[in-house]
């Protein structure tokens, strides 16, 4: 099997005329590794939004409702105690709790849900053994292109590469 | 040395005070005092005095555990005292800070790379602190976990009706909130910190922690989405958080407490307070980490504005509570109003009025607003008005309730001094761990504005 292609930038500009460029020829791109967001490359990477806020909804409601339900079942059925004659089922205070715990949850679940979607933790991935790649979390752009069995074909995207202005193209892992 | 010069401020990229930073260089500005550059000896020096607040507190905590809070000032009447108003103080700075991240974030305010950080590291060691205070303020302090709904042989639920309940959820919720917040925003940076770390306990603590971020185009689109719904909940958050302490007093019955402009008077106090600290933290940072390239006197021009308008809403707030006093015509709110101007309190109320209505109005010239001293200057002056404040809402009100009989003044002891001032101390200890061990500012978003601001 051929090893994806990295192609290194020196800068944000190149890195996306390249993703244009390659993708209008034709190539298929895997993913670009970035120093910083670059919503420019949602487009031509193909990018799907992401679910992480459904999970968010979800979560955030389902701990809420069930801070809500402790609240009723303690106080109504399990442990009814008159205050001052306030109702058992005092609902306007026992919206405080479901509020603050279903906040926190809504933020758990999206971790988790952004932790399943990236399929992280993953401390190492093959990328990471390619010369330079330290840089893609400081100062440089790398762009990951897939090779065919094809060697015209081959030839041509590290052409285009190089001409869109990249530093070095690498086989992923060299 | 910085290898960014700080050049005179730009009107073409305010925000950035030099013609050219490239990525490199403005990682290295904010990673190299981490990784490579020595602590030097006034981080040091500011570290030991920090230890002895810090010791002072424990000792302090101890004589209370051990004796009881006979040891403070409060009496039967002023039952509250310097642990409640340290508690709002503390959680009302913490407040701020997320408010600060999350409210420029939504907005899109790019300025926010450079102070974001700082504010939200802010918010988790001041809410940790102020959830010390409700803890030590109990009367059996061993008994605090009753307050959590758990399967015990007493049989016994927590009382949800009680404001102190309450209290106990929106904290929990808040700082883990808000630990998270803080971690998210760091990951793709401790990326950046494994990848530059030279020795090995670097690479392999801070790439542990990074969770294998390698700043994928799919990965990065999920943050953001993550990041900015956080943001959207922090910011409700916050308001709710801070509305529950407003709660505390606005739910009881006595005058000056029962009013239902508490809780949002409580938020705006909250953000008040929060700039203020973040205006002094971020001069400390720049001047210690050298950082004047990235946190330019727009920064400081930028956030003064915000803390004149603050205070410009604290006031109409101040003067909502002294008109609806004399408007609602209730003889013991007409009588509490008047104590307040000339009680036995009344020189710590003026001097409470100058430094939150008075003073900030300086900012409204640009020339204060573009001095780091004065921005300073008014700012602590502003958090020791605000902590002015909220001693005495206590004090005023507790100290004039319904029954004459029972009027009593506060005489602080010297146990309630070494808790004001001692978690100070450990703050700014915290604080200063924090700069050694964490890039100060995000370095990410850093490098996202010097691409909008056309200067790498």
């Amino acid at each position: 099997m051929t090893k994806p292609l990295v192609a290194e930038f020196s800068d944000a500009d190149s890195l996306i005329g390249a993703a244009v460029r390659l993708k209008r020829e034709g190539h298929q791109l895997l993913d670009a590794f970035t120093p910083f967001h670059l919503p420019e490359l949602d487009g031509v990477l193909a990018v799907k939004p992401s679910r992480i806020r459904l999970s968010m909804l979800l979560g955030g409601l389902a701990m809420a409702a069930f801070a809500y339900f402790l609240q009723w079942y303690s106080s109504v059925i399990d442990y009814p105690l008159n205050v001052g004659g306030r109702p058992l089922n005092s609902w306007p205070v026992f919206l405080l709790v479901p509020f603050e715990v279903g906040m926190l949850a809504a933020a758990l679940s999206g971790f988790a849900a952004f932790l399943w979607i990236c399929r992280l933790p993953r401390l190492h991935h093959p990328v990471f053994d390619t010369t330079d790649f330290a840089r893609a979390t400081q100062d440089r752009f790398f762009l990951l292109a897939a090779q065919t069995a094809e060697a015209d074909r081959d030839a041509s995207l590290r052409d285009a590469l190089r001409q869109a202005g990249a530093l070095a193209v690498r086989e992923q892992g060299s | 040395m910085s290898v960014i010069a700080s050049a005179p401020a730009n009107p073409a990229h305010p925000w950035i005070a030099a013609d050219h930073a490239s990525y490199g260089q403005v990682t290295a500005v904010i990673a190299d005092p981490v990784l490579l550059r020595p602590a030097g000896w006034r981080w040091w020096v500011a570290l030991a005095a920090s230890s002895v607040f810090v010791f002072a507190t424990v000792v302090a905590i101890c004589v209370l555990f051990t004796e009881g809070i006979g040891v403070w000032g409060v009496n039967s009447t002023v039952v509250w005292g310097y642990a409640i108003a340290s508690y709002v103080w503390w959680i009302a700075i913490g407040s701020g800070g997320t408010l600060i991240s999350a409210m420029l974030l939504i907005t899109r305010q790019r300025w926010r790379a450079s102070v974001n950080r700082f504010a939200e590291t802010m918010t988790i060691f001041a809410v940790s602190i102020s959830g010390l205070f409700p803890i030590l303020h109990l009367g059996r302090p061993q008994y605090f976990y009753w307050l959590a709904p758990y399967p015990n042989t007493m049989l016994l639920w927590p009382q949800w009706r009680s404001a102190l309940v309450w209290d106990f959820w929106a904290i929990v919720s808040y700082l883990l909130f808000s630990i998270l917040f803080f971690y998210i925003g760091l990951l793709p940076d401790l990326a950046t910190m494994r990848d530059r770390a030279t020795s090995v306990p670097g690479q392999v603590i801070y790439g542990a922690l990074a969770l294998g971020w390698r700043g994928s185009a799919h990965h990065w689109r999920c943050y953001e989405t993550f990041q900015i719904t956080l943001a959207a909940l922090a910011v409700p958050l916050v308001v709710s958080v801070h509305s529950i302490v407003g709660l505390d007093f606005a739910a009881s019955l006595m005058p000056g407490w029962q009013e239902t402009i508490f809780p949002p008077y409580f938020v705006v106090g909250a953000l008040f307070s929060g700039f203020a600290s973040v205006a002094i933290l971020t001069a400390l940072v720049r001047w210690g980490l050298r950082l004047e390239a990235v946190i330019t006197i727009h920064h400081f021009n930028a956030m003064a504005k915000i803390l004149l308008l603050a205070s410009i809403v604290m006031t109409c707030s101040y003067a909502t509570e002294w008109f609806m006093a004399w408007y609602a015509a209730a003889a013991a709110d007409r009588s509490l109003l008047a104590f307040l101007f000339t009680g036995s309190y009344a020189p710590l109320y003026w001097m409470q009025l100058s430094f939150n209505c008075l003073l900030p109005q300086a900012l409204w010239f640009p020339r204060v607003r573009r001095s780091v001293p004065c921005v300073v200057l008014i700012a602590i002056g502003i958090n020791i008005g605000m902590w002015l404040e909220r001693i005495l809402i206590i004090w005023n009100t507790l100290s004039h309730g319904y029954a004459v009989s029972l009027w009593r003044l506060f005489y602080p002891t010297l146990w309630d001094w070494t808790l004001l001032f001692g978690p100070v101390g450990l703050f700014v200890f915290f604080f200063l761990c924090f700069v050694r061990l964490v890039p100060a500012v995000p370095m990410n978003e850093l490098r996202k504005l010097c691409r909008e601001e056309h200067v790498a």
